[in-house]
């Protein structure tokens, strides 16, 4: 590529020299009256319970970008250590690389302590990632697994505030999911009691709230074990066609028929390798 | 938008290099494109002064000394500017060699499309220019 005057090497991570143009671009458009495309969000229903062994989280299955559906399927509920497991709601990629790196950074945290991770760890290291961005990352996340010291759950806002309790609710469905966890929550549920609360959350959300949709998914964290339920259940299936438009042979008649052939000769063929090198 | 004084003109005497960096206007000098922009210029920086001065009020004077000055050996170890170093001596000593973050990922210099100019980054790092 070509060379240019550079005294000093480039800066790695985050880099700033396109604010000015967006800015100015975003200016233009605005007076033209149009708008610059919208980051994927997944405006969501997530939540989390601590319930008798573990820790169920259930997640919704919608990703929007602005007013449209981007993706019908998507998977909210993000690996982080096998023990441990974590929500996003917010913008997507945010979610996505933001659980990524901590993932990374736990897995050499355990291998040079040689045990496994634990979920306070987990919530230390998202929480001073995202306070130090000041909230221009924008992940809301819910946490949560299982350890040595029990089941924990946290909620992390994108600013980097965190909550430990006993049920969470995130997202843009999170009032109507926590509407259900209001009245049925108690402590020391059953594993199926659990499971169907998680399930009525997430619904109430699906059904209530525009930015939700789709399938419900669900993962259920134990000491030792971790089912990772997806789909738990289709709540929206995409209708079947009941009736339809073709017209049967012989519903018009044929008054006449004529058959005129086209003879084409061929007059020149050659073949043109590809460069598949 | 607050004028902030961290993103002054990097040429001799604090005037614009017009020559090396292009024009320059007040506005671009003055006003951080974005407001992280500073935080996260300076963020290792900081948060090293932090933990040093930490460890200066906790185990005396000495201590931060003899990191800082293990801190310069190991920044000396590097290959010309112009190429990629690895700099594994100071990560070693950091502690950021088992940790990812973004700048490991984003925009890194070793993949980066440009090259600078072997013989004016030599000069700018050498103080000739």
């Amino acid at each position: 590529m070509a060379t240019l005057t550079v005294s000093r090497a480039p800066l790695s991570g985050f880099s700033f020299d396109n604010c000015k143009r967006n800015a100015l671009l975003e200016g233009e458009a605005n007076k033209v009256g149009s708008n610059l495309p919208a980051a994927r969000k997944t405006g969501t229903t997530i939540c989390g319970l601590v319930y008798k062994d573990g820790v169920i989280l259930g997640a919704d299955t919608r990703a929007t970008e602005g007013m449209v559906v981007a993706d019908k399927n998507c998977s909210k509920i993000h690996y982080i250590s096998p023990n441990i497991y974590c929500c996003g709601a917010g913008t997507a990629a945010d979610t996505e690389m933001t659980t990524q790196i901590i993932s990374s950074n736990l897995e050499l945290h355990s291998l040079s302590t040689g045990r496994l991770p634990r979920v306070a760890t987990a919530n230390r290291m998202l929480k001073q990632m995202l306070f130090r961005y000041q909230g221009y990352i924008g992940a809301a996340l819910v946490l949560g697994g299982v350890d040595c010291n029990g089941p924990h759950l946290y909620s992390i806002y994108p600013h980097g505030s965190t909550d430990k309790l006993p049920y969470v609710t995130m997202g843009s469905g999170s009032l109507a999911a926590m509407a259900v966890f209001e009245d049925r929550y108690k402590p020391d549920m059953e594993e199926d009691e659990a499971k169907r609360m998680v399930r009525d959350a997430i619904a109430a959300g699906i059904f209530n709230d525009l930015g939700s949709g789709s399938n419900i998914d669900l993962c259920v964290i134990t000491k030792g074990k971790v089912d990772y339920i997806r789909p738990h259940d289709e709540a929206n299936q995409k209708g079947v066609r009941t009736g339809d438009y073709k017209y049967k042979r012989g519903t018009t008649s044929v008054l006449t028929k004529m058959v005129t052939p086209l003879s084409l000769e061929v007059v020149e063929e050659s073949i043109q390798t590809m460069d598949t090198s | 938008i607050v004028p902030v004084a961290g993103l002054c003109p990097q040429g001799a005497y604090g005037v614009q290099d017009s020559l090396r960096g292009g024009f320059s206007s007040v506005k671009n000098e003055l006003l951080p494109s974005h407001p992280l922009e500073l935080s996260e210029k300076n963020f290792h920086l900081n948060q090293d002064k932090m933990n040093l001065s930490t460890l200066r009020n906790i185990q005396g004077l000495h201590a931060p000394l003899k990191l800082q000055m293990e801190y310069r050996a190991a920044r000396q170890i590097q290959r010309l500017p112009f190429l990629q170093s690895s700099h594994l001596a100071l990560d070693t000593l950091r502690g950021s060699d088992d940790v990812i973050g973004f700048e490991d990922i984003l925009s890194d210099p070793a993949q980066s499309e440009m090259m600078g100019e072997p013989h004016l980054m030599v000069e700018y790092k050498l103080g000739l220019l």
